[in-house]
This record gives structure tokens, sequence and C-alpha cells, in this order.
């Protein structure tokens, strides 16, 4: 199955350089063309490609560690939180000065939110209260974020930030792309060696600790990867839902529910979920180049609507 | 003298500034089954999870063939002592193979790579031992309650730990099950392992465990063979309840008649 995702993500990164206003920019022939290519379509497809891979990853870990099959940075406000963190650094002039301030923003927020939630978990919330957690994280995080932008001097922002936030990989050129990617990486790195403890917890927080697993310091990692991989994603794509929900959900089956066999496969199917969500916002035929959050979330919640449906009934009674 | 396979000296557990163990001495040996008795809050399960590391005592220590059981390797101690929780169950409807593999992870498995011929073989004598070679390749969830159990009781088992913790392994379960897991544990003691067991029912604790420990009002009420351990005196006082005391084949099988005013 991963082979044949590669290969699918493949001839998506292609068709992500040839897709757009100007079709098959090479074609040109001309130093335009090649700049398109090199300082457009390549950062955004490349952006894609990372941004997707570690959402379909987050939201495994996330499924994994809640054990949760509805959790997802965008449902349970991290990615909210992310996106509030980052706007605070961008209207305090933070982001000017110091260049790294976005991403890291974006970070601490996310690593917040995961924080607050897997306390909430520990004392043992059931499926139905942590998504009411999460409703409320995401509550607060917009609040939040109108009450900055109301503050702004810049009587633009909202419009500016509206837009930014429903997430899109629309300009980002090669800055962005080395601005966040370094991070993702990272986190990425993080959580994917910690499979066989998620693989434990599926039996339980006891039995996996009387089988060695030490929560607490995986719980330190976990965070600490969910946040950076989110954070970062986040900081320069504004908020993209859903993908860290279907991502898991469509190949859990096919590997058998174990939460470690689904962390690979969950990140090349988010990957190629973005990368092809992009290319499909470029050819819809829009006024404006639809937001390619709006998309994801348009696709995705009647996909959380079905998995509430068919979660398994032991799952929505605790 | 050797140290014994696992101890609690002077245990004193509390939850939320109560007292749940009062001062515990015991001492538990390879090759037995102990059984694990006494009325609802007691302190039955708490004693298990102390055992078992997952608790920190308030005072007093747990050891671990003499050594500190808290500051034992984590890989060490999953290797030692495997636990089977009340009422054990999966997130996720995973393979019952894969479940039981779980127990290896102390080994150092990893269940995204190839496992190795011990891991293997360890999965398969598990499976063996809870008669479950059949299931092993169904879902969880596609299982009655008695298979589930079965393929838990194979989890714990596949780790093959010196020392094994069962947190009322028959609980629910029919006549048939309880029996047959009863006699899986016996079997694990004549293996030579050290075999602890919470259970409510005191007639197959009579029948299986060659030493019972009656807790009641936060400490240890009796601690021997069966037939001291269930005497009169003792568990009537310890239930409140006064019991018919039967006995069938020479074992004694306590009856719960009246509970006293």
């Amino acid at each position: 199955m991963n082979r044949w995702l590669l290969l699918l993500l493949a001839v998506l990164f292609l068709l992500s350089l040839a897709v757009g206003p100007a079709w098959w920019p090479w074609r040109l022939g001309t130093d335009v063309g090649w700049a398109i290519v090199w300082e457009l379509r390549l950062p955004r497809a490349t952006l894609g490609l990372l941004i997707g891979g570690v959402l379909g990853l987050s939201g495994a870990v996330l499924q994994g560690w809640l054990r949760n099959p509805l959790t997802e940075p965008g449902v349970i406000g991290v990615s909210a939180c992310a996106g509030f963190a980052a706007v605070c650094a961008f209207y305090s002039g933070l982001a000017a000065t110091f260049a790294l301030a976005l991403p890291l923003a974006g970070i601490t927020g996310a690593a917040i939110a995961v924080a607050l939630l897997m306390g909430a978990v520990r004392s043992g919330t059931g499926t139905v209260s942590l998504l009411l957690m999460g409703v409320a994280i995401n509550a607060i995080a917009a609040a939040l974020i109108s009450l900055v932008l109301a503050l702004s001097p810049n009587p633009f922002a909202y419009q500016e930030i509206s837009l930014w936030l429903a997430g899109s990989i629309v300009d980002r050129d090669l800055h962005y792309l080395a601005m966040a990617a370094p991070f993702m990486v990272l986190g990425a790195a993080i959580v994917l060696g910690a499979g066989r403890w998620l693989d434990a917890l599926s039996l339980g927080e006891d039995t996996a600790r009387s089988l060695g697993a030490d929560t607490r310091s995986l719980g330190l990692r976990l965070t600490l990867g969910v946040g950076l991989m989110v954070g970062a994603a986040t900081s320069v794509a504004g908020v993209i839902g859903f993908v860290g929900l279907i991502a898991p959900h469509l190949i859990r089956a096919r590997v058998g529910f174990r939460p470690g066999a689904t962390l690979v496969p969950s990140m090349l199917v988010g990957a190629t979920l973005v990368l092809g969500a992009d290319i499909v916002v470029r050819l819809l035929p829009t006024a404006s180049e639809l937001q390619l959050g709006v998309f994801t979330s348009l696709v995705g919640a009647p996909f959380l609507v079905r998995a509430v449906r068919k979660a398994h009934a032991a799952w929505l009674a605790t | 003298m050797t140290a014994s396979a696992i101890a609690v000296r002077g245990l004193v557990s509390c939850r939320e500034h109560a007292v749940v163990l009062d001062g515990l001495d015991l001492a538990f040996e390879a090759g037995q089954v102990a059984a694990i008795v006494g009325p609802n809050g007691a302190g039955k399960t708490t004693l298990l999870r102390h055992l078992a590391g997952l608790d920190m005592p308030a005072a007093g220590e747990v050891e671990l063939h003499g050594k500190l059981l808290a500051s034992l390797d984590p890989a060490l101690r999953a290797r030692s002592i495997a636990y089977l929780p009340q009422a054990a169950s999966a997130y996720w409807p995973l393979r019952a193979r894969d479940i039981v593999a779980l127990g290896r992870l102390p080994h150092g498995a990893d269940l995204s790579r190839p496992l190795g011929s011990r891991d293997t073989e360890a999965i398969q004598r598990a499976l063996e031992r809870v008669d479950g070679v059949g299931l092993a390749d169904r879902p969880i969830d596609t299982m009655s309650q008695g298979e589930r159990a079965r393929m838990m009781m194979a989890r714990a088992l596949s780790t093959e730990a010196p020392i094994l913790l069962a947190d009322e392994p028959v609980a629910s379960l029919d006549p048939a099950y309880a029996l047959e897991t009863m006699k899986i544990l016996r079997d694990e003691a004549a293996r030579g392992a050290c075999v602890i067991v919470v259970l409510h029912d005191l007639g197959l604790a009579a029948r299986f465990a060659d030493r019972i420990v009656v807790l009641a009002d936060h400490k240890v009420a009796a601690d021997g063979p069966p037939d001291m351990a269930l005497a009169a005196d003792v568990i009537d006082a310890a239930y409140g309840v006064t019991f018919r005391h039967v006995s069938v084949d020479g074992v004694p099988q306590p009856v719960a008649w009246e509970r006293q005013e």
C-alpha cells in the first residue's frame, strides 16, 4: 500500500508543479516559466506535501494516544490555538523583528492545546467530552483571535487574517518553506518512533505501563512532536482541518487497526489529500481561488458526521 | 534463605487522603497460586496495583526478588511482572494475535517490524495455553466475552514473566470459562511462576489456591491455606456475613447465607 501511495504522491507532486493560471510553465521555455516553477510552484507543492504529511501523522498520533477515532488537530482545537499564537506574533510585531517568531509561536500554541487535552484524558475523559472540550478550545481561540484583531491598529487586519486562517498555501515562497520545514521534519521524527507504545496503549494506560511504557515521558514526547508539526504547519498555512481525521480513517482497517501501523500510511495519505486538494482548488471555477482549508472542511466535515455515526457504540458510551 | 519472588513490607496506600491499605506485610513465593479475597473496598485491586508497580506507596515498599521495585528499570520490571487488569479490553478491534504479541513489548518486540523467533514462539505457546490458536486471526470485537478474556490472558502469558498478577480474571465468565481460567493459572504456578490472583468467588479460591489472603478493613484479616483462611471466625467477620461452612471433597466451599445485622 505504501508503495502505491508514494507513486500517487509523485504524480500529484508533478501535477502540482504544472497546474495553475499558467499551465505547464516550463513549456514557456523562458526565464519567467522556470521562475514560476522554482519560486512559486515548487515551494507550494513541497509545503502541501509536508503539511499534509504532518497533519495526517498528527491525526494518527492523537487518535492513538487519546484512544479516540474522532480526534484531529483541527477538530479538537490544536490548530486554532496555533493560529491564535501566530496571530499574536504577527500583530505584536514580533514576527517582523524575528523571522522564526511565527513558527515558534504556532508551535507553542499547538503544544499548549495538546497538553490541555492530554491532561483531560489522564483524568478519564470520554470520547464525547473530549470533542466538546475541543469545541470549547476552538471557540476560545476564535474569540481571542477576534479580540487581537479588534485591538490591531491595522484596518485591514481582519480581512487579511480571516483569509489566512481559512488555510491556504498560495504564494508561499521558499522563505516560508525554509521557515517551517525543519520544525515539521523534526516533529515527525520525534513521533514516528513512538509506534510501539501507541500499540501498547490500545490496552489502556495501566496495561501499557505494566508493559514498560513510561506514559509520562511519552506524553511529553508526543506533545512536543505534535506541537512542532501542527504549530509549524499552521503558522505558514493557517488552519487546514479534517486531514488528520480522514487520513487515519482511510487506512486503519487495512492495517488491522494497530495504532503504530497507522502512522506512516496516515502521513502518506495526508500528503496525498492536501496535494490533491491544493490542485483541485486551482481548477475549481471560482471567481477567486477557494481557500484550501475551506475546501478540506467542505469535504471533511461530512466525513466526521459519518465517522461519528459509524463509531462503535462503546466508544461513545463512555 | 532466598528472597521471596515479590513482597510488600509495611505497605501503606492512600487515595485522596483516605487510607486504602494500612501497613501490609506479605511475601509471595514462586510455584504457588495465592488468592486475594475480601469484601468490596478492602483494597484487593490496590494491593495488586502496588505489586505491579502502577501505584506508589505512601509508606513501606514493594520488593521484587529482594530489590526495591520502584528503583527497577521499567523494562526489567515489565519482563518480571505480567499484569492482567480487571475487565481487560482493547480500544481498537485489533487482531487477537496482535494483542497477544503486545505481551512481548517488554522483550523489545516492535509489532511494526517482523517478530523474532523467540517472540513468535512465546506468542504461540501463550495461545496454546489458553486453547486460542484457532481464534488468533480474528479481530477481538467479533469474539464473545469469554473468548476475549482468554485472549487477554494469553497477552499476559506471552510475556512469560516469573510473576503473574491477575485481577478478577473470572468475573462475569461462565462456570466453564472460569474453571478453565483457574486451571491456566494453576498450570503457570506448576511451571514455576508466582501467581497472585484477586478473586470474588471463595469456592474457586479454596479449590485452586495454595494460599488465601483475606483483606478486610484495609488490613490482612487472615493469610494461610484455604481451610485456615476461610474458617468461620475469619470470613464471617471480614464480610459481615454469616456463611454456611460446607465442605466438598474436603475442600471448604463457604456459602454466603445471611447478612449480619
